[in-house]
């Protein structure tokens, strides 16, 4: 089990859940339910500050990737980024800073543990909304390098634990105390029609119960019990664009797959349909011990199992 | 009375961009997946005996998923770089869009009931897979384009569904363009089986290591193309679901379904102008000439 960090060990000092969608950061005052959220993405930059973060990590649920895994490693990535959904919205200019030795860090641990990974150093590349929106409510003025991750579209849970794995690995051998952001929704059903802001809400009751019991389990910090059902989850309340609901996954093998955190919902709304919530989890001790480990806990990927399609 | 004079299986893998070298594109290859170049020249060739306005091209790589929706801003310069395959496809885009065309099409797709939204905004990146057909089909830049996103309804109800709006859009199109005075080809900008390879070779132009991902893709890929090259669109429309699943095929975009529609499912043979994999994925270039209406 992963101690809770103090002070001043390296590892992962937070881990927060957002939404990519970009109302909160283009019309926060269009519904109450937005600006909920962007209030809430300023609470959880106030974990990253009181958890003494020095970097931030965002794997993103909206940067799909097929060859392996893509780390971004542009110094500082300029653009004007326009949703390719809501574009009528506005457009989003951003420069970041982007920690590019941890980028190349972060690649090497990646292979060490036989994935395939690479960084992408290129002007114009086209960093993704949710990663856009996310660093921009959270780190705005760039008060802290970020590294921007990719979702792989075809890896499933073995893959997934890995590569937090190998992204935990890079974070304690460069002496770092990250905050990790997973990027996404928890249900994923937008209206398939424009709708009043005034009138957004959670597309179906049923996505809206899944949606509370996923937020009861977080709030009380059982990250891994969360992680345990994102098959489950994706079942119920994803529409299945990618092979599996994975972020829980991912984040629970970053921070330790367990149920010791101090779990907090900022926030829990509606998005054009989508369940959206702002959840903070900060490493402690004494937490609910539920876990139940039901699927291999693998620590070297060894390709795909030869799976056809 | 406007027309749809040709309309083409055009694929986008941003490799063939690649491969070609041309100026606008900053990285540069050796050679690669030729018989899917020559297949594009041979488009070309035909296309050049064809008088036409206006290319029309439907994108899987503009994703939306409220509605479908179109370019609606005159024109657009910038820099395209493709997210999966950054380091082949870095492209410096120049472009016009036949925006009252574009409206024409939104307005009889929202008429048929389908929701629609003109895009206005002029920061927004076109997507690659639509420069990619364009840049192969028409390498000059000297037409305007209208592009058309990928309403994912395969991915939120079924790929039933799925087909049944992009027909519709298919059929609102057509109606569109036969009202205007323009005369038009039509770009379905996808591959067939779409099971990609999860690495690259060192040599990303290493055809040595260049296949289909696995037989039964193949299979699947040679019974479409059979079908398209005997008129069998019909026959085709019905089993494109089903091809959608089994093949894993980026036909989930409904961008083949469009072009059937659109061209009110010809009975004319296509013309095959080459078949080719790219890393793993299938790919034809296809295309059916409808200068006199096409049979049907």
């Amino acid at each position: 089990m992963t101690e809770a960090t103090t002070d001043h060990e390296p590892g992962i000092v937070a881990g927060l859940i957002v939404p990519g969608i970009p109302h909160p950061l283009l019309c926060p005052d269009a519904s109450e339910g937005y600006r909920a959220l962007a209030d809430a993405f300023a609470e959880a930059r106030q974990v990253i500050h009181d958890a003494g973060a020095d970097l931030l990590i965002i794997y993103s649920t909206m940067w799909p990737s097929i060859i392996g895994h893509q780390v971004q490693a542009r110094p500082e990535p300029e653009w004007v980024h326009v949703d390719e959904l809501f574009h009528d919205l506005g457009s989003i200019p951003y420069k970041f800073q982007v920690d590019v030795p941890f980028a190349h860090d972060l690649v090497g641990h990646m292979e060490a543990r036989g994935l395939k990974a690479r960084a992408v150093n290129y002007h114009g590349f086209p960093i993704d909304t949710g990663s856009v929106v996310a660093n921009t409510l959270l780190n705005g003025d760039n008060a802290l390098p970020v590294t921007m991750l990719s979702s792989n579209m075809y890896s499933d849970r073995a893959e997934t634990v890995v590569h937090g794995k190998a992204v935990r690995d890079a974070v304690v051998a460069a002496g770092r105390r990250a905050a990790v952001v997973v990027v996404g929704t928890l249900s994923n059903r937008l209206f398939t029609d424009w709708i009043d802001p005034a009138d957004d809400h959670v597309h179906s009751l049923k996505d809206d119960e899944w949606n509370r019991k996923v937020l009861e389990l977080l709030g009380q910090g059982r990250l891994e019990d969360t992680a345990q059902l994102s098959r489950e989850i994706h079942r119920q309340i994803r529409v299945p664009k990618v092979v599996n609901f994975k972020p829980m996954w991912w984040l629970s093998s970053v921070m330790g797959a367990h149920n010791d955190y101090r779990g907090t919902v900022h926030a829990y709304g509606a998005l054009h349909g989508t369940g959206s919530a702002v959840v903070s989890l900060v490493p402690t001790e004494g937490g609910i011990g539920l876990k139940e480990f039901d699927e291999d806990d693998v620590d070297v990927f060894q390709g795909d199992r030869e799976v056809l399609a | 009375m406007g027309q749809i004079v040709y309309g083409a299986l055009a694929p986008h893998p941003p490799h063939l961009v690649y491969a070609e070298n041309p100026p606008q594109n900053e990285p540069t290859a050796e050679c690669g997946w030729e018989p899917l170049r020559w297949g594009y020249e041979r488009l070309r060739k035909a296309l050049d005996g064809i008088d036409y306005d206006t290319i029309v091209v439907l994108s899987p790589h503009w994703q939306t998923y409220v509605g479908t929706h179109f370019l609606g801003v005159p024109h657009f310069k910038s820099l395209s770089v493709d997210p999966i395959f950054p380091n082949l496809f870095r492209y410096h885009y120049e472009l016009d869009v036949d925006v009252p065309l574009a409206e024409a099409m939104c307005s009889r797709a929202s008429e048929a009931g389908l929701v629609t939204k003109m895009m206005r905004n002029p920061d927004f990146r076109v997507d690659y897979g639509t420069i990619v057909s364009c840049h192969l089909t028409n390498p000059s830049w000297d037409k305007p384009i209208v592009s058309v996103s990928s309403q994912r309804s395969a991915a939120y109800y079924s790929l039933e569904v799925m087909q049944e709006q992009a027909v519709a859009l298919g059929r609102a199109t057509r109606e569109a363009i036969e009202a205007s005075d323009r005369r038009v080809v039509l770009l379905a900008s996808e591959s067939l089986s779409h099971r990609h390879f999860v690495a690259e070779p060192d040599v990303v132009e290493d055809m040595s290591k260049e296949h289909i991902t696995n037989h039964h893709q193949y299979l699947w890929d040679m019974k479409l193309i059979e079908m398209m090259r005997r008129g069998q669109t019909r026959e085709l429309l019905d089993l494109l679901p089903e091809f959608t699943e089994q093949a894993v095929a980026e036909s989930d975009s409904g961008a083949l379904s469009w072009l059937l529609a659109a061209m009110d499912l010809p009975t004319i043979p296509a013309e095959l102008f080459g078949y080719g994999t790219v890393i793993g994925t299938g790919n034809a270039v296809m295309g059916w000439d409808l200068t006199d209406g096409g049979a049907r």
